[in-house]
């Protein structure tokens, strides 16, 4: 739309209205940034905040300057030296990018019969899909505690019916942390991709149909590349957090499952490197920032409709 | 088409199934007498008899639902504010920024989150406890309050204030009078979310709150890395009951709106 590229000053009222979320928006979400970046830049110590500050005004200008010059990039030296990072990020990116394609596996299917139902059944079931996702996410990530131990409920099951005659180990593994992203995030998938699909026009498939396609050639050729935006809001919204999910990898996953979520956290609370801490955080930043900005055209393009 | 209805349906109990399984299992576990899972030693209700005696738990939940009321009640006024701005405010300057802003932390890793407003309070020099928990509640919080605020606006019919407006009213009055009771359910629906992320939220309170301010999260939390204890089971099925209260009172009050909606 024409109207939104002249950018035009803000009236007073409408100055008035934007200044308190503003003011929220540049303490809490834009300020935080700019933090995280300078601490990264700082060197640890022992004191209390862990760390020695960089940019400090008292001194004047010159002073300014003396301190830039100093500017440390020991932590990010750290982290390109240290395996633990390296394979943290490597972890990572693969058990969210593993997590997101089987998410997409499950949800597909189980949008498209949402979105096939009669359509007065269809808020209920869409409703009744999304639920889980507003009840708390710690209690059910650790209710696949109880599924997955050894002597869980899963375990029980196979062996009283044969299967297995020793418990699989499926706690404290990579696997268990991809079984929760999954379930945990699935709510994420499936909404944007029951958005997609449910908002086609019935009578293209119709026409397919009409035209001589077999079911399978009206869904490969028309429901699946329509529903395309969906499939790319959804990957997004349970890729990028699921690459720095702390909760999941910490209950679910074993000491040996690195997440960067999970070492930065480490850094933080147990070493108390808040330097090392915050370059992680700019890193994995600046990992996400392809996924996180089509994210945000995707949302920008979507509030302006 | 017929051939695939069974497939659907199929479709429909494996996801439901896979969904709702874990948690109907942890909420019946809470029941169980006995401590092991694979045991069904009888019902009980035991474990909640428990909770009532663990001070901390009890403290932590007194704390997290203040928290999590304060948090959601500047969440949604400062969701509200946005909303109209990101609605009716056309193109103006930094836009984007401000929009940017308000979806980037959606998905943002809590982590990101919980250090950079961490970083806010030690270099401003806050004590950290109950107050830093609040605010950072409702900085995150209110960026899902504005994008619910903002669906209902956006689908809310501009006409009706414009006539107000014709016949006199000032644009505060308009929207005081025309549109706020037309969103109001979705105000009260963002609130509930607000309310409901907050006390759910785990990794940014235990960042941004002090020693004598602990979480029911956290503090469940910490009990979950001892093992599964029933107690556990018996806190977590009263949270889900409780969510799933405020739940379904938020589905009601957006249905409400969508019937009166759709006649307009």
């Amino acid at each position: 739309m024409p109207e939104h590229d002249k950018r035009r000053r803000l009236t007073r009222g409408e100055r008035l209205v934007i200044a308190a979320p503003y003011a929220w928006i540049a303490l809490f979400f834009l300020a935080p940034f700019a933090l995280i970046v300078k601490i990264s830049l700082s060197h640890p110590t022992q004191t209390r905040p862990p760390y020695e500050p960089v940019f400090d005004l008292s001194n004047g200008v010159s002073g300014l300057w003396e301190r830039i010059s100093q500017l440390g990039l020991d932590a990010y030296r750290g982290l390109a030296e240290d395996n633990l990072y390296l394979d943290s990020y490597l972890s990572s990116l693969t058990i969210a990018g593993v997590a997101t394609i089987i998410c997409l596996a499950i949800a597909y299917p189980f949008a498209l019969a949402i979105a096939r139902a009669p359509r007065r059944l269809r808020p209920i079931l869409i409703g009744f899909a999304v639920a889980p996702f507003w009840t708390s996410f710690l209690i059910r990530v650790y209710a696949w505690i109880t599924l997955l131990k050894d002597e869980g409920i899963i375990n029980h099951a196979l062996m009283a019916l044969g299967l297995i005659e020793a418990p699989l180990p499926m706690l404290a593994t990579s696997g268990a942390v991809v079984v929760g992203i999954v379930y945990s995030y699935l709510p994420f998938m499936l909404l944007p991709l029951y958005a997609a699909i449910e908002g086609q026009d019935p009578a293209l498939r119709e026409a397919a149909a009409d035209l001589g396609a077999a079911p399978l050639q009206v869904f490969l050729r028309v429901t699946l590349p329509l529903s395309r935006r969906g499939i790319v809001a959804g990957a997004l919204l349970v890729f990028i957090p699921a690459v720095g999910e702390f909760v999941i990898p910490d209950l679910l996953g074993g000491s040996d499952t690195l997440m960067i979520g999970r070492t930065l956290w480490n850094d933080f609370f147990a070493n108390r490197d808040w330097p090392a801490a915050s370059a992680a955080t700019v890193t994995l930043l600046a990992l996400l920032l392809v996924p996180i900005l089509l994210f945000e055209r995707a949302q920008l393009r979507e509030g302006r409709r | 088409m017929s051939g695939a209805r069974p497939l659907r349906l199929a479709a429909l109990i494996a996801g439901f199934g896979f969904l709702y399984a874990p948690i109907v299992i942890l909420a019946t576990m809470s029941f169980n007498a006995s401590r092991l899972v694979t045991v069904w030693g009888g019902f009980s209700t035991k474990w909640y008899a428990a909770l009532l005696h663990d001070e901390q738990m009890l403290r932590a939940a007194e704390i997290s639902l203040a928290a999590a009321a304060l948090s959601a009640l500047i969440a949604s006024i400062n969701g509200l504010l946005a909303a109209l701005a990101l609605a009716r405010f056309g193109g103006f300057r930094t836009r984007t920024l401000f929009a940017g802003s308000i979806y980037a932390p959606l998905v943002m890793p809590e982590v990101v989150l919980g250090l950079g407003l961490l970083l806010v309070f030690v270099a401003l020099g806050v004590e950290r406890g109950f107050l830093t928990l609040a605010l950072a509640h409702s900085a995150f919080t209110m960026c899902f309050a504005t994008v619910m605020i903002h669906a209902a606006l956006k689908g809310c019919d501009r006409t009706l204030e414009e006539a107000a407006m014709d016949l006199g009213a000032t644009p505060f009055r308009a929207f005081a009078l025309v549109t706020l009771p037309l969103i109001a359910p979705s105000v009260v629906s963002a609130y509930l979310l607000a309310f409901i992320i907050s006390l759910d939220d785990l990794v940014i309170a235990s960042f941004t709150t002090g020693p004598g301010a602990t979480t029911l999260p956290m503090r469940i939390y910490s009990q979950v890395r001892l093992g599964v204890s029933p107690e556990v089971n018996a806190i977590s099925t009263l949270l889900l009951a409780f969510v799933s209260v405020a739940l379904g009172l938020s589905a009601l009050l957006t249905r409400g709106r969508a019937k009166g909606g759709g006649a307009g």
